[in-house]
């Protein structure tokens, strides 16, 4: 089995370095072609090792190397395939092979081809690093490697300075809050002498709850970062400004649920401190609502769902928090397909609308594209948790979790998210695919993408379907490793009032959305209808001003102070030092140079001079050394030792 | 007793005639006060027992050293005053005077060591002389043969240099000087 | 009133003191060299008195080495001034400054 685990570890890694190989040369397929194909090599090789896992086989366990010994500290690169970590391997290599194959396609026409392969390879790498990690340490790594890819990525049209500068925003968030992660390891070395998740969890039954707060509290902001919770949730929407298939990798499917990924990971730890959890769990539940209400009025498609991208991670924190970890999983798993799909299905219709993002001025786009048109509508409704699509076994189990732990607050908002989410995603299609045909006005044709790349993305409609039937099957295979909690409403007449009761309200809002935005009334907003002037709608839009609060009291502040110690600390200090020694340096010189008359008398008299100099010093350290006893005496009574 | 007087009257000619040497402006009242101080100085190695070391100290300096001086201030107008416009005298006597207190501090000091052990001993009842040649010739033999063949460089270099033309500096010249110098050479040689 | 050892090194000390003020003060290129053999001359005398009064022929043997440098140093000495003055006519210090920097 070992060889499995080397072949899906390592595929990414040789096809990134082999797509690097033409980074500099222009674009040929074979760059897209090549890692795609060891991106499928790897999922086979994590397909073999699910099935081996599922048919009851033995956790599959390596140490590949020693990586630090020293001392106490003996950290090796090892690697683990147990239920969790292959559920998320799983998740990554099905999503990154899609998003692999439909970025040939996508990136069809761009320079930095090549170059994009090899950054998304090498995410994909570093993301079978961090799940597959047996310690944190490795787990760290493949945290860093997959931000780096991240910020490559967001960054990856670089001649835009808007990509750039979220590629940055990005990238420093992430490592405000790895700051937290990286205190949340020492903590655990520290506290319990190794890294190995399994002896670090097993020591941890013995320490103070205290400290295991404080562990619980670094991790999770670690977790915070990588997964866009607020407050410092901001990179993610401008993180937008990357390649589509990238929002739909990175952004949506994987790297964003790693923060969840690390809190299921470390559920012995959470079991310990529920208070953590129910902190993890209350701001998951506000995020999920947060994000949902920006959503509701962006006029930039690929923000509204990367909202509901934050919003549905909300949701896994709040099962993560509650302790239903297995439930966390599963939903990152089912949101992880129906997302990527919907991002890849904006990716069609921006590449029809030649990178137009505003969906009000699209519509009536379902005649010209409608496979396109099937499968985001249905990527929808899995989102919205309809029955029977993934949502719908997913996020309702989220739901009755938070109505069985009795955390009604925490139920009802997320039930109302629920509709919300319903609401937005519908406002999307309804915009986008029905109504008028408002992208004549701005003189476009838009057209089907290509036909591979549908069928590419056909496996993940598949799965956003169908996902929720796996669930008895990976509740039994997750739960050899997860606390086996089953949540089951008690009553039968409660269970059906709340399924059927979600089903209605999320049903009314999708009504709702197309029977707003369904109609052939809408029009490109000009900022002068009522709506646009209300309060609340400027608040939302804005992003409840955030982003400017940021700006104002963190941003220009530290700026200010940067100019300031720039002005006078380092102009005035250390540049002025570095400066006076050169000037120093070079004023003796110009001075000294007298010396160099080439008149040999006064050249004798400098070595004289030089002689007497040379001579004194003999003379004082002879001093030295006869009264060395004295001296020592002298400066022992000074209190100088 | 009859050393103590002859180191102090021995001190003073050698310092006086060197002190002559090095204010004097003529030339050759400089010289004639040299070869005097050598002469004088051999007599400290008389008194200190290193005959043969005085005996080369009147040859080599009075002699050979003092023969190529004169020689070569034959080649000079040494009548003519050089100005000394010596600068700041302060200076030079302060430096040397410094100097020389600094070196006394340092022999005066108690840091020679006692636990120096002759490594050639002075053997008495025979000759400095012979004892010179026992040591020079066994343990310092390549030293010697070095300093010989240092020697015989140094004659030839100054046979060289004293020579004809050396009046020209082949580095210093343009070329057209060069080849200016190199047909009146060829002249010469035909006629 | 006994002779020491450091009566002679004073006086080797006085000697090459009266050699740096030759040393330091002369414009003349010839009378430089004779203080350069007073200098050599005076640590001569303190080579000999240290062999003395160590009754160590060491000394001495540096003392045999120091005239025989003294002895070549003036012989190619005089070479360079002869030639120089050829070129120049003068062995005045002052005038010799082509090493100016």
């Amino acid at each position: 089995m070992e060889i499995y685990l080397y072949l899906a570890l390592f595929s990414p890694l040789a096809g990134s370095l082999f797509a690097a190989l033409f980074g500099a040369s222009p674009r040929t397929k074979i760059a897209g072609i090549v890692p795609s194909f060891l991106l499928f090599v790897s999922f086979v090789s994590s397909t073999v090792l699910l099935t081996h896992i599922l048919s009851g086989g033995d956790i599959v366990q390596v140490e590949m190397m020693t990586w630090m010994a020293t001392g106490d500290l003996y950290i090796p690169f090892g690697f683990v395939v147990d239920q969790v970590s292959v559920t998320m391997m799983m998740v990554v290599t099905v999503v990154s092979t899609v998003v692999h194959i439909y970025s040939i396609g996508y990136m069809d026409h761009d320079k930095g081809f090549n170059r994009f392969f090899s950054y998304l390879s090498a995410f994909v790498f570093s993301m079978m690093v961090l799940v597959m990690s047996d310690n944190f340490a490795g787990l760290f790594i493949g945290w860093e490697g997959v931000g780096l890819c991240s910020w490559l990525l967001i960054g990856f049209w670089y001649h835009k300075e808007s990509a750039t500068w979220a590629a940055n925003e990005a990238f420093i968030m992430n490592r405000i809050a790895d700051l937290g992660m990286l205190i949340g390891i020492f903590l655990v070395y520290w506290n319990t002498g190794t890294l190995q998740y399994a002896e670090a969890f097993a020591a941890m039954g013995d320490l103070d709850t205290e400290i295991l707060t404080w562990m619980g509290i670094f991790l999770f902001i670690g977790a915070m970062g990588k997964s866009a919770q607020f407050p410092l949730h901001t990179w993610l929407a401008d993180a937008m400004e990357g390649p589509t298939p990238v929002s739909a990798l990175i952004h949506a499917a994987t790297m964003v649920t790693a923060g969840v990924y690390l809190v299921v990971r470390a559920n012995p730890l959470y079991d310990l401190i529920p208070h953590v959890g129910l902190f993890i769990a209350s701001l998951g539940a506000f995020v999920a609502l947060f994000a949902a209400s920006m959503a509701l009025v962006n006029r930039d498609m690929k923000r509204i769902i990367a909202y509901s991208t934050l919003s549905q991670l909300g949701y896994m924190f709040v099962a993560a928090g509650l302790g239903a970890y297995w439930v966390a999983l599963f939903h990152l798993m089912a949101h992880a397909f129906f997302k990527a799909l919907l991002f890849l299905g904006a990716g069609n219709v921006m590449h029809a609308m030649h990178d137009e993002l505003d969906p009000f001025k699209m519509g009536g786009l379902k005649k010209a594209m409608k496979w396109t048109f099937i499968m985001m509508t249905l990527a929808s409704v899995a989102l919205a948790g309809i029955y029977p699509f993934a949502g719908f076994f997913s996020k309702d189990l989220i739901l009755e979790v938070a109505m069985i732990e009795h955390h009604y607050i925490i139920y009802s908002v997320l039930l109302f998210t629920a509709g919300l989410t319903a609401f937005y995603s519908f406002r999307l299609v309804a915009l986008i695919f029905h109504g008028e045909e408002r992208y004549k006005l701005f003189g476009v044709h838009p057209h089907e993408a290509y036909k591979f790349m549908l069928i590419a993305m056909s496996p993940l409609l598949i799965l956003a379907i169908i996902a929720g039937s796996f669930k008895m099957t990976y509740f039994e295979m997750v739960t050899a490793v997860l606390p086996a909690t089953e949540y089951h409403v008690h009553s039968a007449v409660t269970y059906w009032i709340m399924t059927i009761g979600t089903q209605v309200f999320v049903i009314l809002a999708i009504a709702f959305a197309y029977k707003k935005y369904a109609n052939s009334s809408v029009q490109v907003p000009d900022g002068t209808s009522v709506m646009e002037n209300r309060f609340c709608y400027k608040v939302l839009s804005n992003q409840y001003y955030i982003p400017y609060f940021f700006e104002e009291y963190l941003v220009k502040p530290y700026r200010e102070l940067s100019t300031v110690f720039w002005k006078q600390v380092d102009l005035k200090v250390v540049d002025a030092t570095v400066d006076g020694i050169a000037k120093a340096i070079y004023g003796t010189g110009e001075k000294t140079r007298g010396m160099q008359s080439g008149n040999l008398s006064t050249m004798l008299k400098w070595m004289v001079a030089g002689t007497v100099a040379l001579l004194s010093l003999a003379v004082v350290f002879g001093l030295a050394v006869r009264y060395s006893g004295e001296i020592k005496t002298i400066l022992s009574g000074l209190g100088v030792q | 007793m009859f050393e103590a007087i002859a180191f102090y009257l021995f001190a003073f000619l050698t310092i006086s005639m060197f002190y002559i040497t090095v204010t004097t402006s003529q030339a050759l009242y400089a010289l004639t006060a040299l070869a005097a101080g050598m002469i004088f100085i051999s007599a400290f190695f008389f008194i200190l027992g290193a005959d043969f070391l005085g005996a080369i100290q009147i040859v080599v300096y009075s002699g050979a050293v003092m023969a190529l001086y004169a020689f070569g201030m034959m080649f000079f107008d040494t009548t003519r005053d050089v100005k000394e416009k010596s600068g700041n005298k302060y200076i030079v006597s302060g430096l040397s005077i410094l100097a020389a207190i600094l070196v006394v501090v340092i022999f005066a000091a108690p840091m020679v060591s006692t636990n120096i052990t002759a490594n050639y001993p002075i053997v008495e009842g025979i000759g400095n002389t012979q004892e010179v040649g026992m040591v020079l010739f066994t343990k310092y033999l390549i030293p010697f043969e070095v300093a010989a063949v240092m020697l015989l460089v140094a004659m030839i270099a100054g046979i060289v240099l004293a020579g004809k033309k050396m009046d020209l500096s082949l580095t210093l010249m343009s070329g057209e000087e060069i080849q200016h110098a190199m047909e009146e050479q060829n002249k010469k040689v035909l006629v | 009133m006994e002779i020491g050892l450091n009566h002679y090194l004073v006086l080797s000390t006085i000697l090459f003191a009266i050699g740096l003020v030759g040393v330091m003060r002369r414009k003349n290129l010839l009378l430089l060299f004779f203080a350069t053999e007073i200098l050599l001359n005076s640590v001569n005398i303190a080579f000999a008195a240290i062999s003395h009064y160590y009754g160590d022929l060491t000394g001495q043997m540096f003392a045999f080495f120091v005239i025989a440098i003294a002895a070549s140093e003036v012989a190619v000495g005089l070479g360079l001034l002869i030639v120089w003055h050829k070129r120049h006519g003068k062995i005045d210090l002052d005038q010799m400054s082509t090493m100016k920097g």
